[in-house]
């Protein structure tokens, strides 16, 4: 999901998509294979952190978070052998930018049976930027249950925060200029894995 | 740009379908420990009643509340309008405090379009009922039933109800339900057959976009929703049928009759209901009746008709009809 403030539009929400194309002079820095191993470390980085991931609830972020978050998901449970519950967090009624554009469509948000109370949930987000989607996560949570502990993973983080926020489950750290565009394309909502960095068309 | 929603007429297919899918994520609010959206933080609604009225003004009330807005409850009795104050007057109080909603409901057909479009106020106007005209959130959150029952939860987003057959039976001539309904429905592609005595059929009614019958049997086993309406008494100056049985007896909805429609099909009624008149408390009790769930859903619709029309800096839901602009 994108964060932004209006300095900072990114990209890939706000304008149409092309057929799951980027802007003509965008670079690939991740291809599929590349996201498939970095989602692999996170998910054995989750379990080691989190001492075999026995409470951890995973929600992604609508919309590529939450494919992300289904990947991760079934990774853990290749690692572990049981299922890790995973659900979606709709952060659209928590931005703090609702009032900068017109009122956005709302995505699904879908808590797992057994909710989050005294449970590790982790966040899983496609790109890192302002940090600004993580804290409206942050308010959203709230409202829903109280988890044991909070954690964050993002397939990208292009730096440029704006609150003090991190991820503790990095998937690349991509250095950017407020100039570029980070897009990721998953194949689930655009037919292939690719990250894209792209520069910005129009300034 | 639609700044207010004064009449079923106004949303486009798009449009209504976008109220829907953002009421089906709102209905999921309701299911959390804590039912609260932050999301109209410090914008004030004042829900301007001027006719008496419960279940809508509570439904406005839990919706603006769910969404974090500040409340103004103003009912006509006991306030300056009964000391002789006029709309524009009320209007301009309003206006002095600062006020980002009007959700109103007023006696008189076309109070609310006055209300938006007379440059008494920058608010935006939410219709709760106006005389015999529209009740654009009634129809809305009777849509969302209907393709909640019929056409199911998530399989119905992004869905309109092209092809149902949808049945409003009743005093057709004093609701402003039924008007709104017909109007919805559609723009979202349904078919419409309005069922009264021909007494309370208004005229005009063939320019309507649905289809008039007498015959109550003779529609039921085609329909796949059927919408009973309260006969309005108060709104009623004359005789409009000759003693209450016979209007049960021919147009009221009974055991025998729901069991002639088809399975799938539901009995929707918008309350209060006048049970034994038309509609038998065998029919309402049962589970095919949706009254409880047309309440619960307006709601969600009402959350979903603010956060569209105030959640952002400009709302999301285009307006066909021309806005008059007025010299203040």
């Amino acid at each position: 999901m994108d964060t932004q403030d209006t300095q900072n539009p990114r990209q890939d929400q706000d304008t149409p998509r092309s057929g799951g194309s980027g802007p003509a002079d965008a670079r690939p820095v991740l291809e599929g294979p590349d996201i498939a191993r970095v989602l692999t470390r996170i998910a054995h980085e989750i379990v080691e952190r989190a001492k075999g991931a026995e409470d951890v609830v995973l929600l992604g972020i609508p919309t590529r978070g939450v494919f992300l978050g289904r990947r991760l998901a079934e990774k853990l449970a290749e690692i572990t052998g049981r299922t890790v519950p995973v659900g979606s967090l709709d952060i659209t009624m928590y931005r703090d930018d609702l009032r900068m554009h017109p009122p956005r469509a709302l995505a699904r948000t879908e808590i797992p049976g057994d909710g989050i109370d005294g449970r590790l949930v982790v966040l899983v987000d496609d790109v890192l930027f302002s940090g600004r989607t993580i804290r409206a996560a942050l308010d959203a949570l709230n409202d829903i249950g109280r988890p044991r502990a909070v954690q964050l993973a993002v397939l990208v983080d292009r730096g440029h925060r704006e609150l003090p926020i991190r991820a503790d489950y990095v998937g690349k750290n991509l250095p950017t200029s407020l100039r570029e565009t980070v897009k990721v394309l998953l194949a689930e909502e655009d037919g292939r894995d690719t990250v894209l960095l792209g520069v910005k068309q129009n300034p | 740009m639609l700044r207010h929603l004064i009449s079923a007429a106004d949303l486009t297919r798009d449009d209504a379908v976008l109220i829907l899918d953002t009421a089906e994520e709102m209905a999921r609010v309701a299911d959390r420990p804590i039912k609260k959206l932050p999301t109209l933080r410090g914008r004030t609604v004042v829900n301007l009643f001027f006719e008496d009225s419960t279940r809508t003004r509570i439904s406005f009330e839990a919706a603006e509340k769910r969404l974090s807005a500040d409340v103004i409850n103003f009912t006509a009795k006991g306030s300056s309008v009964s000391k002789g104050e006029s709309l524009k007057d009320t209007a301009q109080t309003l206006e002095a405090m600062g006020v980002d909603a009007v959700v109103i409901r007023h006696g008189a057909s076309g109070a609310p379009y006055r209300l938006a479009n007379s440059g008494w106020i920058d608010a935006a106007v939410i219709n709760a009922g106006d005389g015999t005209h529209q009740h654009p959130t009634q129809a809305l959150l009777d849509a969302f039933t209907m393709r909640r029952r019929l056409v199911g939860r998530d399989a119905g987003l992004g869905q309109d109800l092209g092809g149902r057959r949808i049945t409003v039976v009743g005093d057709i001539l004093h609701s402003r339900v039924a008007r709104s309904n017909v109007d919805l429905l559609h723009t979202l592609g349904a078919q419409v057959t309005l069922v009264a005595p021909p007494t309370l059929v208004p005229v005009g009614v063939g320019s309507w976009p649905c289809e008039v019958s007498y015959d109550l049997d003779a529609v039921l086993p085609k329909s796949d929703a059927v919408m009973m309406l309260r006969v309005q008494r108060e709104r009623m100056n004359a005789a409009f049928f000759p003693t209450e049985r016979e209007y049960s007896r021919r147009y009221g909805l009974d055991g025998d009759r729901m069991a002639r429609m088809p399975e799938h099909a539901v009995v929707m009624h918008p309350g209060p209901m006048v049970r034994g008149m038309e509609i038998t408390a065998e029919v309402a009790d049962s589970d095919r009746c949706t009254v409880v769930e047309q309440v619960a859903n307006g709601v969600s619709i009402r959350m979903a008709v603010l956060y569209l029309l105030l959640g952002g800096n400009e709302p999301a839901v285009t307006h066909t009809r021309t806005e008059e602009k007025s010299d203040r």
